[in-house]
């Protein structure tokens, strides 16, 4: 970020009397922001945009059809086990089906459409008009495009990956996965921890570096804490797995050793590598999902969410010792259990913060006022689920209670109750919550309930009889099982479920395209809650706010409740200008200008994106794509200097009796 | 949608699946099942799953009572604006010490859990009983290989496919790796699962203390039949387990009729001989199940298909239609060579 | 809405494509035709009026999983014993391109079902048709005749050997007996 002009004056300078701007004069701003922030109107504008909301609204559009494609796979799967010994479909597909369902739900959807509520809301939240690379930001979106559309269109040529979603070598090596299936897989990983990690250094850039002047770190909403944090854990867990998608892509593709126990290599670094990312991951998953509930709770108990900085804490413990757990994955593996104890002792420890939030949020449900509105549903959902699902999760902590369960329904009962309640059903109260500031429309409440209902019902029928089924001695990832097992009526009972956990979706789908069309018409702030987000209309005009609020506590919009909002005028209008803060006290430091619409992002997302499919096939591909991606970086990065470089502005505080 | 109905709902839901769950339990015997233990490990993991299930369910409740409780309590507040309330320090501090309360009490049944896990693990890590049999398990895609070494008299190993016979009231030693990919050896009434994996040799034991036949599956995605990968453990008095394991320590002989002897001929001069190994005979190939005491087995295909001749005859001929993938090929042979070839399996005793 | 309308445009425009051959896994192939070496020819000089011919074709030509099976055919089979990996050694190299019986599938296909002289075993009758067409385009593959995607790949089990952290570090000397089934 180059630091622009001089630095503003001294913050509320004695003499700089706050002035007042008179209507005519917030119109004539409002007119300006709105042009020179419009981006144009067509295809080519659309693939041009860098406005953050765009490419949000982009990453939740796609992110929610992965989910739907996942969901059919996984539909397909309880369709094939209903039944024992069931011929609808085979072993080589369905092998292929449950890595497609595990890998679009981790990588395709889970991760990036949290990451794109992140991406949509901090800006807005924290006062600013855009993150802080908009240009990066767009080429995350493609890249995950790309990496999605790898996935399926080799799915749909019988190419799709087959060796589970965590792609176990020596089964995924080259010997024992012939072709090119779990090449794809590997390509596939890079395409979205590429956008990953885009995302995440968007998130921390922006969060530290662009905060409202006033909103100290002590006074940023929880979900931007979660999402702060989350940030942070995706920047050290997706290296893990960079190196070992690679390792595995040039185990494969230039005979290299890494997994190969005959010359030197090991199996086992394979799940170490990948477990110290894939337990973070599910973190990363589940940690925004925390954030979410905080607004939510906050709004429908209309108080402040109780023990903030317990619950801050308790946000970053989780995150910490989050990276300390990934052996449990592997209890099964020739380890020496005194290392392994370790990790029944983190395993067990991470109840504790977790905890810690529940007993906030139910402090903060009991001193408040709650409305019960589908979204506040969610939330409540939220408990009954994720509760069930930590408490298997102590419970797999413990080394011979996990090697009974350990890849068994029992495990996928586990995860699916932490992933689902933990961060689904929060998604989706964040769905209803935050549909009307994007769209300007509310969600119907009675189809709302439905879905809700639909959702809670099924997915307790689905997954809690794999508990049992686990228990039983049904293992994971089995195209069929014999009759004589006596797990027939469990299976169809399982399967039924997941009919309806398809309704509810349907029903979902059908609210949401309902509404759009012609629902309720959303004020600003229709829950009356209290973050940045509501300041401004339902949905945000492309430059956010029209001034740059400041505040003076963490509940800006409650505070101001008897009055108006202090803010900050006097950015340019006619470019994308914007205010850096310092870290921690959010005290303005310089102006700093927003890159504006480009088409680089998707050309180097088109020429890097063909280089990772090139790779697959040849290592050429690696070559020739470094150097188209050179010449579109070199243009990327070439120096502008913008005229009126060295003409400073003043701006001045404003504050309304 | 007002407080009492929602809870009246979800209560009622929690019950039905309360009483799903209870009834699904009384199902609890059984085959392959970790709730129903027939030794001293799968005993110990059978009371921590009570201890743990049972103090999980007192926690949920009371978690779950907390918040519903707090809704119902919160709902009847006459306050519209609930911040207002919270300006009262005393009420916070209150509510404060209650949080850390519950914080505390967690933290101390963390703290149980995980004494009682490390001990669980710690005291089965001891192997129970002295003289351990030593048994080798070589995992293959899609099938188990057990070896009885002698290392005394190496002629006298016994190496068998899919069935593990075992003494009640004496520990096994196994000793587990696998040929290609990783595969878990799993039988849940006697133990936990430990994974099979090349290039490193695992260690686990177990002891079956009650007769019977105990039904075990790989539980490590290892490819296309990885669901049909199963393995026997037959439990069985000492003299019986002796008995049988001469018997597993004889070659094959020739049969005595000429319908056996055909059907010899037909396994040696086809492609079975290619694969398989029968002790006493020239066939010697170890890449698929050793054959020498076929008949003597309970199932075939690693557990898919109780040993029969109607069964073996239709795995014979078209091993794809019943585990599609796995390495056998179908296998041309007209009717009258394949009766006489399971005449002489049938002789493999 | 032109971005819900591109991106839904997209994923469809990506549905419904041709299986690609490479990655098909047949396990049942129907059952297997009788050979018809007798019509395979080495060299297309004939006397008199041609013949048109009916070569046979490999069905696993292309394919990456035959390729595989017939990798590990080759090991078990024993080929090695005399190629090697392809390198030879009482048997002729593989990875070369000088093919002394044809390299074309269908004379690949009937060298190893005869037998040649010198040593090479006829496979006929021990192998069913199917497995000697996947040790063909293994065989092929050796070569360097199949496409570049369908290339071989590198043995996990090239040395018999343990790892180098899996060993006893207390034996200098390596000790691993390899298990009983790839004992030759």
């Amino acid at each position: 970020m180059t630091a622009r002009s001089q630095a503003l004056p001294a913050f509320n300078d004695p003499d700089d009397r706050p002035g007042i701007l008179t209507v005519r004069e917030e119109d004539e701003i409002r007119a300006k922001l709105s042009a020179s922030w419009y981006e144009g109107s067509g295809f080519v504008a659309w693939l041009k945009s860098t406005n953050h909301k765009s490419i949000a609204k982009r990453y939740i559009v796609t992110a929610v059809i992965f989910f739907i494609l996942g969901g059919l796979e996984a539909g397909m799967m309880r369709a094939q086990l209903s039944r024992p010994e069931n011929r609808f479909i085979g072993p080589d597909l369905y092998n292929q089906i449950f890595t497609m369902h595990g890998s679009t739900m981790m990588f395709l959807f889970a991760v990036p459409v949290m990451e794109a509520i992140g991406l949509y809301f901090v800006p807005l939240m924290i006062g600013t008009r855009n993150v802080a690379f908009p240009r990066l930001n767009a080429l995350g979106y493609w890249m995950y495009l790309f990496g999605g559309l790898l996935l399926y269109a080799a799915f749909f040529l019988n190419t799709g990956p087959d060796a589970g979603w965590f792609s176990y070598v020596p089964l995924a090596g080259p010997q024992y996965s012939p072709g090119k299936r779990v090449d794809v897989w590997a390509q596939m990983i890079t395409f979205t921890e590429i956008a990953a990690l885009i995302g995440a250094v968007e998130i921390v850039t922006t969060i530290f570096k662009q905060r409202a002047p006033g909103m100290s770190l002590n006074r940023i909403p929880l979900f931007v804490w979660a999402q702060l944090i989350t940030a942070f854990m995706i920047i050290f867990a997706l290296p893990a797995i960079v190196v070992s998608s690679s390792m595995l892509a040039m185990d494969r593709l230039i005979d290299t050793h890494f997994f190969n126990p005959a010359e030197g290599g090991d199996a086992l670094l394979w799940q170490h590598l990948f477990w110290f990312f894939g337990h973070p991951e599910v973190y990363i998953i589940f940690i925004p999902a925390l954030g979410m509930i905080s607004s939510i709770v906050e709004a429908f108990t209309r108080r402040p969410i109780f023990g903030y900085p317990a619950m801050v804490l308790s946000l970053i413990s989780t995150a910490f010792l989050g990276f300390g757990l990934w052996v449990h994955h592997m209890f099964a593996t020739p380890l020496p259990q005194l290392g392994q104890s370790f990790f029944t002792a983190a395993s067990t420890a991470i109840a504790l913060p977790s905890g810690v939030q529940i007993f906030c949020w139910i402090a903060t449900i009991w001193s408040g006022r709650p409305r019960y509105t589908t979204s506040f549903m969610f939330v409540i959902g939220f408990f009954l689920l994720f509760i069930i699902g930590g408490l298997t999760g102590v419970m797999i902590a413990s080394v011979p209670y996990d090697l009974q369960v350990h890849d068994t329904y029992f495990i996928v009962s586990h995860f699916h109750y932490v992933l689902i309640g933990g961060a689904v059903f929060p998604l989706f109260g964040a769905f209803y919550f935050w549909f009307p500031k994007i769209t300007g429309r509310m969600l119907s409440e009675r189809l709302g309930k439905w879905n809700f209902w639909l959702f809670f019902i099924g997915m307790n029928v689905t997954f809690f009889p794999m508990h049992i089924l686990g228990l039983l001695g049904m293992p994971r990832r089995v195209y069929t099982y014999l009759p004589e097992m006596g797990w027939g009526n469990l299976n169809a009972l399982v399967s039924l479920g997941a009919v309806i956990i398809v309704a509810s979706v349907c029903v979902f789908l059908a609210n949401v395209l309902v509404s759009l069309r012609s629902g309720v018409p959303a004020g600003d702030n229709p829950w009356d809650a209290s973050t940045l987000e509501w300041a401004t209309s339902s949905p945000p005009p492309s430059y956010n706010h029209l001034f740059i609020p400041v505040v003076e506590g963490r509940d800006p919009l409650w505070d101001a409740r008897d009055g108006e909002l202090a803010v900050v005028t006097g950015l340019r209008t006619d470019r994308h200008e914007g205010l850096v803060t310092s870290l921690m006290d959010a005290e303005p430091e310089h102006r700093y200008e927003f890159k504006r619409e480009t088409i680089l992002p998707l050309m180097l997302a088109v020429f890097g994106g063909g280089t990772i499919i090139i790779a697959i096939f040849s290592p050429w591909g690696v070559t020739i794509g470094a150097v188209l991606s050179l010449i579109i970086l070199t243009c990327w990065f070439w120096p502008t200097i913008s005229p009126d470089h060295d003409t400073p502005r003043r701006g001045r505080i404003r504050r309304s009796p | 949608m007002t407080t009492a109905a929602f809870r009246d709902a979800v209560a009622r839901s929690r019950a039905l699946v309360i009483i799903a769950t209870t009834g699904a339990m009384a199902a609890c015997t059984g085959f392959q099942s970790a709730l129903d233990p027939k030794g001293p490990k799968a005993e110990a993991v059978s009371h921590l799953n009570w201890f743990l299930v049972i103090t999980a369910a007192v926690v949920y409740v009371a978690v779950i009572g907390a918040l519903f409780f707090a809704l119902r309590r919160a709902s009847a507040r006459p306050v519209a604006f609930a911040r207002d309330d919270v300006e009262e320090p005393d009420r916070e501090r209150a509510r404060v010490r209650w949080v850390a309360g519950a914080a505390a009490v967690s933290a101390l049944i963390l703290l149980l859990f995980l004494f009682v896990d490390v001990s669980t693990a710690r005291s089965l890590s001891q192997v129970g009983g002295v003289r351990p049999l030593r048994i080798d398990v070589v995992g293959h895609q899609w099938w188990w290989e057990v070896t009885y070494p002698d290392i005394g008299n190496p002629q006298n190993t016994v190496s068998t496919a899919n069935e593990i016979h075992v003494p009640i009231g004496r520990p096994v030693l196994i000793k587990m790796t696998s040929d290609d990919v990783i595969h878990s050896f799993w039988a849940p009434n006697l133990d936990g699962k430990k994974d099979l994996i090349p290039g490193h040799e695992t260690i686990t034991w177990f002891r079956a203390d009650t007769a019977g036949v105990y039904r075990g599956q790989c539980a490590e995605f290892c490819g296309h039949q990885h669901a049909k990968m199963a393995f026997f453990i037959v439990a069985e008095p000492r003299v019986n387990f002796e008995h049988w394991l001469t018997a597993q320590k004889s070659p094959a002989t020739t049969p005595a009729d000429s319908l056996g002897q055909a059907g010899e001929k037909v396994f040696m001069t086809g492609t079975c001989a290619m694969c398989h190994s029968i002790e006493g005979t020239s066939a010697g190939s170890k890449y698929g199940p050793d054959l020498t005491h076929l008949a003597s087995r309970r199932t075939i295909a690693a557990g898919t298909l109780p040993n029969n001749t109607g069964n073996l005859a239709g795995w014979i001929l078209d091993p794809q239609s019943i585990k599609p993938g796995a390495k056998m090929p179908p296998n041309q042979i007209d009717p009258q060579s394949l009766r006489a070839l399971l005449a002489y399996l049938g002789t493999l005793r | 809405m032109t971005g819900l309308r591109f991106t839904s445009l997209l994923i469809a425009g990506v549905v419904l494509l041709a299986s690609c051959k490479r990655e098909q896994r047949r396990f049942r192939e129907t059952p297997p035709a009788a050979t018809a070496s007798n019509s395979i020819v080495m060299s297309s000089l004939q006397p008199g009026p041609s013949v048109i011919e009916t070569g046979t074709r490999n069905p696993y030509e292309d394919n990456a999983w035959a390729v595989a099976e017939g990798k590990t055919l080759f090991d078990q089979m024993n080929c090695s014993g005399c190629h090697s990996h392809g390198g030879g050694g009482i048997g002729p190299p593989l990875t070369d391109d000088e093919w002394i019986y044809g390299s074309d599938p269908a004379n690949i296909f009937a060298t190893i079902t005869e037998g040649r002289p010198n040593g090479m075993p006829p496979f006929r009758g021990r192998l069913p048709n199917y497995q000697v067409w996947e040790l063909v385009a293994y065989v092929r593959a050796l070569g360097g005749l199949q496409g570049k995607a369908i290339r071989t790949t590198r043995d996990d089990h090239m040395m018999y050997k343990e790892s180098e952290q899996a060993r006893n570090k207390g034996h200098p000397t390596p000790t691993f007996v390899p298990p009983s089934s790839v004992q030759p």
